[in-house]
């Protein structure tokens, strides 16, 4: 029994990785329909600007608003001049633009930056958490901070005017426009949001996997995998889903005999097909219905 | 909570006329004559990389049938190419089968894998299509490293196939036909071959069906079309192509190991399709030339900034010819036949 706590907590504690990655994939979903393969690398980005700045002697909270304001400002801009003039174009299209942004990002961070490993330091400390060995105050505070911003989001689309705006633009474009909303730039702002999200997200996973071009590789994969548990449609679903793909990889890891490290990934991705067939729209999604 | 949506949203591809699918007699003879004259001029390993391209330009047309004719988005490509190279080199290497007669094999086994997962693909569309697609990709090479098949597969060590000689036939006829050149004309045949029944098959019955679900699945099975046998089916015939082309490239690069088809195999020949023109055959052997041979254009122009080049090259094309390599085709004939008229 006490294995079984042990391996929730510690479950807990990567679930929260995915969840803040998670986060930003469904932010991103919401404003333009689409999954965005360059989200990882974008976050990467935001990162090593931010430990850029600490380098310069900035202290680590003003570096982490500037940041944030950069990477809004770079989502923003990315919308603008590369995936506005591509609105009519085919999904097809879309994506390979997404794996163009892949592949240009991290070429430009690898050689700015090059990829030895670095340390990125922690607001939180990594001091056990109440006593227990397996979660440390960074991973509660990283914890803290996806439920704090998981509450601001709510807030922000459930009683402002923009949050309102933007989910009627992602839902229904025509009506949105008929009414008066500017789509195209709702589509920008989700973009600068997303970014923003993704940033926070880099700049808390980094202490942890550490900091180098290709770190998002798999935190990726896991956050579309929590995205598409909790149900792409909602913010919610994706945290939730977030700790449960992280309990469920480390249960399985340790209970079914076979799956050493290697068949963690693969396990993850069978999660990923199963809830996509048997729950399209996943465990919190809004299910959609066609009219003919 | 559950939101109507129109259905009037864009199609995954757009569609293309049948018609439009496929090149005239001239410009495929003329295209056929450089293929085949074109290695009697250069050197060995240019042969070999020439290989590669047919290999991938099979594999990209398997994609193209999928994506382009019933509308089916697949990221997961590499798979089953993995799987058709592992079924030749196992073949090969363990049974002691030719070497030629292992491809049908590769084909079947890839098939079968393809028709299974079409099933419950069969659930999914557009985005969370290429997710699950994506999440076999990624999984692959991992499942080949398991240590259940490790006796079959030589585990992440791989397997190392023997290269083909060229038919004892030539020798005695007096020709000396290089190991490279040998495989080079043995794969265009074998291209060739898939080429014509792929152009025949979106020209039957079969392919009007799969059309039909990729222009409007709703309108499909109200004509009576069985959307889920034939959308399984374009995955079962995408994969069992795609198997082929595996295989010959266990042949070509005389080696089989998991690292080799990872995800970012699955991406290259998506990018190739897209490049070549989605839903036009032919554009398949522009998108594979595109694959081969512009990461090493991006390397000649920087080595620290390879991967920016090839995205920067990359977004040019998307936005200078949306359509790909069809869109540059059919440019020139339209210029062609302006140019004749006056």
């Amino acid at each position: 029994m006490e294995l079984f706590t042990n391996q929730v907590l510690a479950g807990i504690a990567t679930g929260a990785i995915y969840a803040c990655m998670a986060l930003a994939v469904v932010m991103i979903y919401q404003a333009i329909d689409h999954l965005n393969f360059a989200q990882g690398e974008m976050a990467m980005f935001s990162t090593f600007i931010a430990w850029q700045l600490m380098q310069w002697g900035v202290p680590y909270w003003v570096a982490f608003v500037l940041v944030l304001i950069l990477s809004f400002a770079g989502g923003v801009i990315i919308e603008r001049a590369l995936f506005k003039p591509l609105a009519k174009a085919p999904v097809l299209t879309h994506v390979a633009g997404f794996i163009a942004l892949f592949a240009i990002v991290n070429s430009v961070a690898g050689l700015t930056w090059d990829f030895t490993i670095k340390q990125f330091p922690t607001p939180f400390g990594s001091a056990p958490f109440l006593g227990s060995q397996l979660i440390s105050t960074h991973q509660a505070g990283m914890i803290g901070v996806t439920l704090v911003l998981l509450l601001l989001l709510f807030v922000f689309f459930r009683y402002t005017r923009v949050g309102l705006a933007m989910r009627a633009a992602a839902v229904m474009p025509e009506s949105a426009r008929l009414v008066g909303i500017n789509t195209s730039w709702m589509i920008a702002l989700g973009w600068g949001m997303a970014a923003a999200i993704g940033s926070i997200a880099g700049m808390l996973i980094a202490p942890v996997v550490f900091l180098e071009p290709n770190m998002m590789g798999g935190v990726l994969i896991y956050g579309f995998a929590a995205a598409v548990v909790g149900g792409l449609s909602s913010p919610l679903g994706a945290v939730i889903g977030g700790f449960l793909v992280g309990v469920f990889e480390n249960l399985v890891g340790t209970y079914i005999p076979g799956v050493g490290n290697e068949l963690k990934l693969p396990i993850a991705l069978a999660l990923i097909i199963t809830v996509l067939v048997v729950k399209p729209h996943g465990l919190f999604g809004r299910t959609i219905v066609k009219r003919v | 909570m559950s939101t109507v949506q129109e259905v009037s949203s864009a199609p995954v591809v757009a569609a293309v006329p049948k018609k439009a699918m496929s090149l005239g007699p001239l410009a495929s003879l003329v295209l056929l004559a450089l293929l085949a004259i074109t290695p009697f001029f250069v050197k060995n390993f240019i042969i070999f990389q020439m290989t590669m391209v047919l290999i991938y330009a099979i594999a990209v047309l398997a994609l193209n049938i999928l994506t382009g004719a019933s509308g089916q988005f697949s990221l997961g490509q590499s798979a089953f190419y993995a799987l058709g190279a592992y079924t030749s080199a196992i073949l090969i290497e363990h049974v002691g089968m030719n070497y030629a007669l292992t491809l049908p094999f590769a084909a079947i086994v890839c098939f079968i894998a393809g028709f299974l997962f079409g099933l419950p693909a069969l659930r999914l569309s557009g985005i969370y299509l290429a997710l699950a697609t994506f999440a076999l990709a990624v999984a692959m090479p991992q499942l080949l490293k398991l240590g259940v098949f490790e006796h079959w597969t030589g585990g992440v060590q791989g397997l190392v196939v023997t290269k083909p000689d060229a038919p004892e036939i030539f020798a005695s006829m007096g020709l000396k036909v290089s190991q490279d050149m040998w495989l080079y004309f043995f794969t265009l045949v074998v291209a060739i071959i898939i080429y014509i029944v792929s152009v025949n098959l979106l020209k039957s019955r079969s392919g009007r069906a799969m059309m039909s679900i990729r222009d409007n699945e709703i309108a499909a099975s109200a004509m009576g079309v069985d959307v889920a046998l034939y959308k399984t089916l374009a995955f079962g015939v995408s994969a069992g192509i795609t198997g082929i082309a595996g295989g010959l490239g266990a042949i070509a690069v005389q080696f089989v190991a998991p690292d080799g088809y990872t995800i970012q195999l699955a991406i290259a020949l998506f990018l190739g399709m897209v490049v070549g023109g989605v839903g036009w055959l032919p554009g398949s052997l522009a998108g594979a030339l595109f694959i081969v041979f512009v990461p090493n254009i991006a390397e000649h122009v920087s080595k620290g900034l390879s991967g920016a080049v090839f995205g920067v090259i990359l977004i040019f094309i998307i936005f200078l010819l949306p359509n790909g390599a069809r869109q540059l085709a059919f440019g020139a004939q339209s210029l062609f036949s302006k140019l004749r008229g006056s």
